[in-house]
C-alpha cells in the first residue's frame, strides 16, 4: 500500500508513509543510507520533494512520525504546540511555507512569533526543499537572544565558545589553552571544557579553576564543565561554582535514554542551576549539544531520517530555555555524514531548524580524521554560518582538539570572522575587552593586543596558585 | 639595530599540553609554519586511516605463532567507512572449520589506523602472550577492514572463551598510530559494547606495551573469575579499564 505517490514522466513513485516521504526527500546522507531509508535514486529523491511540497503543514499535526504513546519527545511536541501562533501559516503547504519564509513578509518579528507554532517535523520538512542559500537567508532573519552574564544572539554579533580541552585535565594545561583563547577575545558564549572523566570531584576542580580565573579578571562570561546532567546536579548540591548545566540530547526518548537522560532529569538539572542564581543579565542556564546521527547510532531512530530526528532534539532543547545549543555537526563520523558536502549541508540545516524553533543555535564546525573533509571545508562552513547569523561558534587552539581527537575551528578563525564581517562579541564581553585595553581604535582585536599589560597579566596567571 | 630577543610567553605551558597554543598571528590568520605543521599532522592521520596493513609481513612477524587472514564483509576502505555494520561481520568463507576450543583468541584488526597496527600490534601481542602461560591461545586472526565487533564472530568460530581485539584507533592530529585493545568474555555476534572492556591509547607516547599487557591480562583473569566483561567488571586500583567509547558529552 502506498499512502503517497506521484507520477513523473512514465514513472510512478510511491511512498508507504509520511516518514518514508521525509527520508526520501532528505538530501543524501550516509546515515540514512546506513539505516536503509534513503531514496534509492536521485529521481526518487526529487519525487519525494514534489510530494512533500504539496503536503499541508497541518499533516504533521495529524500524522505523527513517532507515535505519541511510544515517545515522550512526541508527547512534548504535541502538548506544547501553540495553535494560535501557528495560525498565520496553518493553511499553507510545505512548498508554500518555503516561499513564505523567503518572502519579505517573513520578518524577524513574525518568525519569532511563529516559533511556538512550529513543530520540528514542519521545519525539517521545509528545510528538505530548501537550497543551502535558502537555509542561510531564512536563518539570517531569525533572532534568538539569551543571556546569563553575557547576552548572546543579538543581531550583528558573533559569540564563541572557548574549548580548552586537555587529555588529563591538567590544570596548567587547561589554563594555557584558556588564556590563549582569551587573548583572541574568544569565550564570550562560554568557556566550556569536555572533562576527561565524569568524576564529580574532578569536575568540581575544573569549575573552581574557571571560577577563580573569571573572578580574578572580572570576565563577563560563564563557564561550563560538560559532564552528565546528574553529575552537575550533584555539583550544585555540593555547593560548587556551577554556571551552566550541560547535556547531550537527541530527538527521541530512546536516544535520550542512551545518553542516560529523560525530560524529567533535564528539568531537575535546570532547576538545580536556577537555584544558584548566578546569572547577572539573564537566567538561561542550560547548555545542550546535539548532532545528526546520534539516534541512529543508538538504534533509536524509529525509521525516521537523521535530520528530522535532529530537529526533534531542538524541541527538547527549547523546553529548557537554554543559553546555548549547538550541533557538533562533523563529530559523529562518516557513517552518518560522509564528507564535507554532507557536513556543510547538515550544519546549515541544523542552524536553520534550531532558529525557526526558537532555539539559540550555535555550531561546532568540525570533522574527524576518517571523514572526507579538511580545514578548507571548515573555512567554508564557518563563513556560511557567520553570514547566516549563527549565535556562536566553537574554537580550540590551532583547530586541534588534543583530547577528543577531532578538528574544530581555531581561535584565529573567530577573530578573522569578527573583523571580516563586522561581528563583535557579546556587548558585555566587548566592553570588557575594551576595558582591558585589548581593542584598537577601530574596535579590532589586533595582533598587538597580545603584547599589552593585560596580556602579560593574563599569561602570568597560575591555575594552581 | 639589535633584534629584540623574542621569548615565548607560552613556554611554561608547553610541557603540560600538546595543544597548539601561542601560535602567533599573520593578521588574523595562523602563521605559515603552523599551517604547514597542521597539514602535515592531518596528512599523517589521513594516511593512517586510508593505509593498508601489510598482513603478510604481520604474519611473518608473528611466526611461529600461526595466524589466519579473515576479511570482513566491507570490501574496501570506502565501504568500510560508510558501513560499520559490514565491518563488524566476518566473511564466512575465510573462517577455518570448527576445531578444538581455546581460552583466548587474539584478533589483530586494521580498524582506523594501519600505522597503529603495523607498529604496535605484534609487540603488544607478544607482551600479552608472555603473561598468559597456562592458557590455550588460538591462532591469531588477522582481520581486514574489521571493526571491534568483528572479533566476536571470529573468536566464536575458533571456540574461544575470551576475545582480545587489538585494533587501530581513530587517529588524532597528535597521534596517528594509537592502538586499542578490547576484551570480550564469551564473544558471539550481537554482543553490546557495554559488554566489553577497553584499554586504549597504546603508542610510543601513551601506554607502553608492558603496562598495556599487564592491564589486559588482569582483565582476562578477572573476566574468567567473574564470568563477564563490560561495565560490571570495574577498574582496579590502578585504573585498569576505561570507559569504552567517548562521546562528546
Amino acid at each position: 500500500m502506498t499512502a503517497y505517490s506521484i507520477v513523473l514522466g512514465r514513472e510512478r513513485h510511491g511512498f508507504q508513509d509520511l516518514k518514508s516521504v521525509m527520508a526520501c526527500a532528505s538530501p543524501l546522507k550516509s546515515g540514512d543510507v546506513l539505516a536503509g531509508i534513503a531514496a534509492s535514486s536521485n529521481e526518487r529523491r526529487v519525487a519525494a520533494r514534489y510530494v512533500l511540497a504539496d503536503l499541508p503543514l497541518k499533516t504533521f499535526l495529524n500524522e505523527l512520525l513517532i507515535p505519541y504513546e511510544a515517545d515522550e519527545v512526541s508527547r512534548l511536541i504535541v502538548d506544547r504546540h501553540n495553535l494560535a501562533a501557528f495560525a498565520p501559516v496553518s493553511h499553507m503547504t510545505v512548498g508554500e511555507f518555503r516561499d513564505w519564509l523567503l518572502s519579505y513578509e517573513a520578518t524577524t518579528e513574525r518568525l519569532a512569533a511563529l516559533a511556538p507554532g512550529l513543530t520540528p517535523e514542519m521545519v525539517a520538512a521545509v528545510s528538505k526543499i530548501m537550497r543551502n542559500h535558502d537555509l542561510i537567508t531564512v536563518a539570517g532573519k531569525c533572532s534568538v537572544v539569551t543571556a546569563f552574564r553575557s547576552t548572546i544572539g543579538l543581531p550583528g554579533r558573533l559569540s564563541s565558545r572557548l574549548q580548552p580541552n586537555h587529555p588529563t585535565d591538567d590544570p596548567e594545561g587547561v589554563a594555557g589553552s584558556t588564556l590563549d583563547g582569551l587573548l583572541y577575545g574568544v569565550g564570550d558564549a562560554v568557556i566550556g571544557i569536555n572533562p576527561a572523566t565524569d568524576n564529580l570531584d574532578a569536575c568540581i576542580r575544573l569549575m573552581a579553576l574557571f571560577e577563580r580565573l573569571r573572578e580574578r579578571f572580572e570576565i563577563p562570561t560563564q563557564s561550563c564543565v560538560l559532564t552528565h546532567v546528574t553529575t552537575s546536579i550533584k555539583a550544585v548540591e555540593a555547593g560548587a561554582p556551577l554556571d551552566l548545566v550541560f547535556q547531550s540530547i537527541a530527538g527521541t526518548q530512546a536516544a535520550n535514554a542512551g545518553f542516560g537522560v529523560d525530560l524529567a532529569v533535564l528539568r531537575e538539572g535546570q532547576e538545580a542551576a536556577l537555584s544558584t542564581k548566578r546569572g547577572t543579565v539573564g537566567n538561561n542556564v542550560m547548555y545542550l549539544e546535539t548532532g545528526q546521527g546520534s539516534a541512529l547510532s543508538a538504534d533509536a531512530h524509529h525509521g525516521v531520517d537523521e535530520q528530522t530526528i535532529e530537529a526533534r532534539a531542538y524541541a527538547v532543547a527549547r523546553e529548557f530555555k537554554p543559553l546555548l545549543v549547538n550541533t557538533v555537526v562533523g563529530f559523529i563520523g562518516p557513517e552518518y555524514l560522509y564528507d564535507a558536502k554532507q557536513i556543510i549541508r547538515a550544519g546549515l540545516e541544523d542552524h536553520l531548524c534550531g532558529k525557526l524553533l526558537g532555539v539559540p543555535m550555535g555550531v561546532d564546525v568540525c570533522y574527524t580524521n576518517h571523514a572526507e573533509a579538511d580545514q578548507d571545508d571548515m573555512d567554508n562552513l564557518m563563513v556560511l554560518l557567520t553570514v547566516a547569523g549563527v549565535n556562536f561558534l566553537i574554537a580550540v587552539p590551532g583547530a586541534d582538539d588534543v583530547m577528543l581527537n577531532y578538528q574544530s575551528l581555531s581561535y584565529h578563525d573567530i577573530v578573522g570572522l569578527r573583523h571580516q564581517f563586522s561581528r563583535p562579541p557579546a556587548p558585555e564581553f566587548e566592553a570588557w575587552l575594551e576595558r582591558m585595553g585589548m581593542l584598537d581604535r577601530k574596535g579590532r582585536l589586533a595582533p598587538a593586543a597580545s603584547t599589552g599589560v593585560f596580556s602579560r597579566n593574563l599569561l602570568g596567571y597560575k591555575a594552581s596558585a | 639595530m639589535t633584534k629584540a630577543i623574542e621569548l615565548d610567553p607560552f613556554a611554561r605551558f608547553r610541557d603540560v599540553t600538546r595543544a597548539r597554543i601561542g601560535l602567533g598571528r599573520s593578521g588574523d590568520a595562523i602563521p605559515t609554519r603552523a599551517i604547514l605543521d597542521f597539514q602535515l599532522a592531518h596528512a599523517r592521520a589521513r594516511d593512517a586511516v586510508h593505509g593498508q596493513v601489510d598482513f603478510t609481513a604481520l604474519a611473518d612477524e608473528l611466526a611461529p605463532v600461526p595466524s589466519i587472514r579473515v576479511r570482513s564483509r566491507a570490501k574496501d576502505r570506502t565501504v568500510y567507512l560508510a558501513r560499520p555494520d559490514l565491518g563488524r561481520q566476518v566473511d564466512g568463507a575465510d573462517l577455518p572449520p570448527p576445531g578444538e576450543r581455546h581460552d583466548i583468541a587474539f584478533i589483530i584488526a586494521d580498524g582506523l589506523s594501519a600505522a597503529a597496527v603495523e607498529r604496535h600490534a605484534v609487540a603488544l601481542f607478544k607482551a600479552c602472550l608472555k603473561r598468559l602461560g597456562g592458557f590455550s591461545v588460538a591462532p591469531v586472526i588477522l582481520g581486514e577492514q574489521a571493526r571491534v565487533a568483528f572479533g566476536d564472530e571470529a573468536a566464536a568460530a575458533l571456540g574461544a572463551e575470551i576475545a582480545i581485539v587489538l585494533i587501530g584507533e581513530r587517529p588524532g592530529l597528535s597521534v596517528p598510530d594509537s592502538l586499542g585493545a578490547y576484551i570480550t568474555f564469551r564473544p558471539q555476534a550481537g554482543r553490546r559494547d557495554s559488554e566489553r572492556n577497553c584499554i586504549s591509547n597504546i603508542h610510543a607516547d601513551g601506554l607502553s606495551y608492558e603496562t598495556a599487557a599487564d592491564k589486559i591480562v588482569w582483565i582476562v583473569r578477572e573476566a574468567l573469575r567473574l564470568q563477564l566483561t563490560g561495565v560490571d567488571l570495574k577498574e582496579n586500583a590502578q585504573g585498569a579499564t576505561e570507559a569504552l567509547s567517548y562521546s562528546k558529552s
